[in-house]
């Protein structure tokens, strides 16, 4: 128990970045996300070209070399300085949009057409047709895997450590550097672990009671 | 191509798409040509930033790490596949004894991340006087993850297979052994092929992970490339960067393909668990679509992961 009471302040930090990434990774990942997926969806076919492109190659992409290149790459292009907790939220955002995207285009590719066709046939104006019939149906039928797509993401956050970004699993060699800390490796990583599996667990219950109670009554 | 959010574009609308073309290459070309402008004005273009990559050396060591980021996903993919099957199989058990463990296992594998899983065995085993080297901890950690992930798709294709496929087993005198492997299991693995090939292009992807305990692969040596003189750390990512993934693409390309032919393959009609972007979803009449999404409600069901 020493690994976690003598080290309270760097637990709390530890998490505190975690989360940080986490929350702000997901927004940017949202955000972009439902861009590139009304860009894979839209009647333009450039767009979807665009789509199509960067979801491709960036899924394909591993997380570790997208951290890569944002936190040593960016120092090449000579803009303002920024610091790797934010270069590394950017590449986590970037990296998980592209899953968000194709989520969304899944989520949307499950309404029947005939149910746009039955909305236009009553009559409904274009905006109605969406915000009446298209989207609550995609809504519903996107929520489980998006809760997925965050809890991978959740569990991405880890290779920020990587990159020096004091997220929990870099507590493991903030306290075997110095001296008077007490907890060996170990201990501190499978308080890491327990940390994760509970948050996971807990998002998983989040993603269950949604699920339940979002699902599509036909 | 028929969608669900729009008509076939009348005149105002084809010149709307038109501008909205317009608008996305422009922004495309602006965010490119930006990047390469700042790019060139740090001299990133230079020779001398370039010039690592022309000694046979250096490419001689490009294959001996790409031979080592090959080697830990080949042993990673063989492994978990075999650890798959066997907890699938657990999960599945009439014996409580065997499904409680095989569950628990399964849920706290994939729960846990792969870096914290590598980190445990490569930084935390040497605390119980076990040296675990940098290529075991990549492979085995690699190993449990996907292992569960692949457990967690087998049993959802075991489950979404017709009642009817089990009981015919059992009807002609198979024992539960022999329904399961002959019956239930080849089918469940033809119809979450694409997933399990998708779940091996994570296990590729996750390699890469190694470079931070250490393991000598890809990543690891574009970081040993940016300390030679002019620092082509960019360089260097380009470069590995690329082959990562080309290679990843290739076998994404194999599960795109495998999915294609798993969708036309008139042996799986009974068992289609996802079925996204299935053109039948919508041509067919409402009650046959409804009867459909009965059977695969979820999209992207399975063991979704990045």
């Amino acid at each position: 128990m020493d690994v976690i009471f003598g080290n309270l302040d760097l637990w709390s930090e530890g998490i505190t970045y975690t989360l940080l990434v986490f929350f702000f990774g997901g927004i940017i990942a949202l955000v972009l996300g439902i861009i590139v997926g009304a860009m894979r969806v839209s009647p333009v076919p450039i767009a979807r070209a665009v789509g199509t492109v960067y979801v491709n190659l960036v899924r394909n992409t591993p997380l570790t070399l997208v951290f890569f290149f944002f936190v040593f790459g960016y120092s090449a292009l000579a803009l303002p300085t920024l610091s790797n907790t934010i270069l590394g939220i950017m590449a986590i955002g970037v990296y998980t949009a592209t899953y968000v995207a194709e989520t969304l285009r899944a989520g949307i590719n499950t309404v029947p057409v005939g149910q746009a066709e039955a909305a236009r046939a009553i009559g409904l104006p274009f905006g109605q047709v969406m915000s009446q019939i298209v989207l609550p149906q995609a809504f519903r039928s996107v929520v489980p895997p998006m809760m997925s797509v965050f809890i991978a993401l959740l569990k991405n956050t880890t290779v920020a450590a990587g990159f020096s970004i004091a997220v929990l699993p870099q507590l493991q060699s903030t306290i075997s550097n110095s001296h008077d800390r007490p907890g060996s490796p170990m201990a501190v990583l499978l308080w890491v672990a327990v940390i994760f599996i509970a948050l996971v667990l807990l998002l998983t219950w989040l993603q269950r009671t949604l699920e339940n109670r979002w699902r599509i009554a036909r | 191509m028929t969608s669900v959010l729009y008509d076939v574009p009348g005149p105002k609308a084809q010149r709307r798409n038109l501008i909205l073309a317009v608008v996305t290459v422009v922004v495309v070309v602006a965010l490119i040509a930006f990047v390469v402008w700042r790019l060139s004005l740090t001299n990133q273009f230079s020779a001398a930033k370039w010039n690592v990559f022309t000694y046979t050396l250096v490419w001689e060591s490009i294959g001996q790490m790409l031979l080592n980021t090959l080697r830990a996903f080949a042993l990673a993919a063989v492994l978990s596949l075999a650890l798959g099957f066997l907890l699938a199989i657990g999960r599945l058990s009439d014996h409580a004894w065997v499904r409680v463990p095989a569950t628990v296992l399964t849920e706290a594998f994939r729960a846990v991340p792969v870096l914290v899983m590598m980190m445990i065995l490569y930084y935390g085993m040497p605390t119980l006087g076990v040296k675990v080297d940098p290529y075991w901890a990549v492979v085995i950690a690699l190993m449990v993850y996907n292992g569960s992930v692949l457990a967690e798709a087998l049993r959802a294709g075991v489950e979404s297979l017709p009642k009817g496929q089990k009981e015919a087993g059992f009807a002609i005198g198979l024992r539960k052994s022999g329904v399961m492997m002959l019956i239930l299991l080849p089918q469940a693995v033809r119809a979450m092929l694409p997933v399990i090939v998708a779940q091996l292009v994570v296990a590729m992807k996750d390699t890469a992970l190694g470079f931070i305990i250490t393991y000598q692969e890809l990543l690891y040596y574009a970081k040993l490339l940016s300390s030679q003189p002019g620092r082509p750390i960019l360089q260097s990512a380009l470069v590995i960067g690329g082959i990562y993934i080309v290679m990843c693409l290739i076998l994404s390309g194999i599960a795109r393909w495998l999915e294609i032919r798993t969708r036309r393959s008139p042996k799986l009609k009974g068992a289609t668990p996802l079925a996204i972007d299935d053109p039948r979803v919508h041509d067919g009449t409402v009650t046959e679509v409804i009867a459909m999404q009965r059977g695969g409600e979820k999209p992207g069901a399975g063991g979704t992961s990045l």
